[in-house]
């Protein structure tokens, strides 16, 4: 393959779309910088959106390739992804990870994987304000959200730690869903179609579940015995 | 010595970074230290203000950028201390006239030049911000204890880790400890179960400030005030000194006592 056929770059109505194709991460850098480099009049002053495909990247690498954009007069808006790990790096860094609704085919795959509720997801560090954490499955956390963050799961969601973020259980409409925390007192919590926010007088913070009873949010101790 | 530049930065706006960055730049040249501070803070300039070195700006950031003048001709050398410069932003461009690898270049140039290179970050989290961190070694997150500061401060520490740019540090800037004992304030302890990172510093709120910052004088030069023995303290630490923290609750003596009933007649 030769370096256009690694690199494709198109406009679409967001911005301009450059599509990374290559199973070398550093190869396929190099490929963009080239390509970059040869079609600067053209793209400079450009909204871009970078779709990288398999890769996973650090978000400190993301970092480096933004400022690098930025030198060649290009804002980088968004990172497409199919890496998980690539899309919350990408968040880390304020990047946008899709560019409008999710696709059909994708949206089918996350109902009916929330409904086995199988899949899960498990982040080991502090959630701070403006991270977005979305997931068609289950979400663990082990660590503290912040206000200012949220997590949007198709599943339950289970934070070792403060729940202090916004939290939507269950966002594909499943009533079953539940939210744990070490000490639950989210901005706002939601679950499927129900929202409820947490009481001013708060007692001492205990491990908490709040699930739909009766078609109302309501928390309840989390206990081992809970089911 | 490989933390020799810090960047100094908050999210939120008017939380004092800029005076912090005067006055940690100062009290480090007091030490002794050769000391360059940069105002990253393009189109808003103001630590020239607060150092008192506004009538002597000839070139800018912009202007070594750009490549209109050598690095040497835009740092303005401090009027009381000869170890102290300042190379001032632009006030007629914007963020978008510097980006974060000219910063790094330039930072570079000055690594061999000084001992310590402090750079005062704009407010947001956009481009001027990027610049700004690009070089840092260690960054400083300055909050003060308001929630809105605490969650600016918590967006931003999120964005410095992410880039993994070394070391955060935290500095609680303008707290009121009568205001804190009387659970009227956010705490120290609070803040810091939230952001969870090391502090460096609690400078307490002292009406000095604002007549020093109006005066061109860091506060740091006046040996009686409390904010000034909290930020040469701050920069005590920077050096990698171990210093207690100021005890700002010993003030039940007889003014401690006097001046919080005119506060509380006040209101």
């Amino acid at each position: 393959m030769d370096d256009h056929a690694k690199v494709q770059i198109k406009g679409i109505r967001e911005g301009l779309l450059i599509t990374v194709r290559n199973d070398d991460w550093s190869e396929a850098k190099a490929a963009l910088q080239e390509q970059i480099k040869e079609q600067s009049e053209f793209l400079r002053g450009g909204r871009l959106i970078l779709d990288v495909g398999n890769h996973v990247i650090r978000a400190a690498e993301l970092g480096q390739l933004r400022d690098m954009l930025t030198d060649d007069g290009l804002a980088l808006w968004a990172i497409l992804s199919n890496s998980q790990v690539t899309q919350q790096n990408a968040q880390l860094l304020g990047l946008a990870t899709r560019i409008n609704k999710p696709s059909p085919e994708r949206t089918t795959h996350t109902i009916e994987t929330a409904l086995t509720g199988e899949e899960a997801v498990l982040v080991r560090r502090t959630l701070r304000s403006g991270y977005s954490l979305q997931y068609f499955g289950h979400v663990v956390v082990i660590g503290d959200v912040n206000p200012g963050s949220e997590i949007v799961a198709g599943g339950d969601v289970v934070v070792w730690g403060r729940l202090r973020g916004m939290v939507h259980a269950g966002a594909e409409g499943n009533q079953d869903a539940v939210v744990c925390a070490m000490d639950l007192a989210p901005t706002q919590l939601r679950i499927a179609d129900h929202i409820a926010t947490t009481p001013k007088q708060r007692g001492k913070p205990q491990p908490e579940m709040a699930r739909i009873v009766d078609g109302q949010v309501v928390a309840v101790p989390w206990q081992p015995k809970t089911k | 010595m490989t933390n020799k530049v810090i960047t100094i930065t908050s999210g939120k706006g008017g939380v004092g970074k800029t005076t912090a960055t005067a006055n940690i730049a100062t009290a480090l040249a007091v030490d002794g230290a050769r000391v360059v501070c940069i105002d990253a803070d393009i189109g808003l300039r103001n630590l020239d203000v607060v150092l008192g070195l506004e009538n002597r700006i000839v070139y800018d950031l912009v202007d070594v950028v750009e490549g209109r003048c050598r690095l040497r001709q835009a740092m303005i050398r401090d009027k009381r201390l000869p170890n102290l410069f300042l190379i001032p932003a632009a006030q007629t461009r914007d963020k978008t006239s510097v980006s974060p690898s000219d910063m790094v270049r330039l930072i570079d140039e000055l690594r061999t030049e000084c001992d310590w290179v402090l750079i005062d970050s704009p407010a947001g989290i956009e481009r001027g911000f990027r610049n700004a961190i690009a070089p840092a070694d260690v960054v400083v997150v300055i909050t003060n204890p308001e929630i809105s500061a605490v969650r600016d401060a918590d967006r931003i520490i999120g964005l410095v880790e992410a880039e993994e740019k070394g070391p955060v540090r935290l500095v609680l800037n303008r707290l009121k400890p009568e205001l804190v004992k009387r659970e009227d304030m956010l705490s120290p302890d609070d803040i810091l179960e939230l952001l969870a990172i090391e502090l460096i510093g609690i400078v307490p709120e002292d009406e000095k400030v604002i007549l020093s910052t109006n005066r061109g004088v860091p506060i740091v030069l006046d040996g009686k005030s409390q904010a000034g023995q909290a930020f040469r303290n701050i920069a005590t630490r920077l050096a990698g000194q171990n210093v207690p923290f100021l005890n700002l609750e010993d003030r039940n003596g007889f003014f401690g006592r006097i001046s919080r009933m005119m506060r509380s007649g006040g209101d």
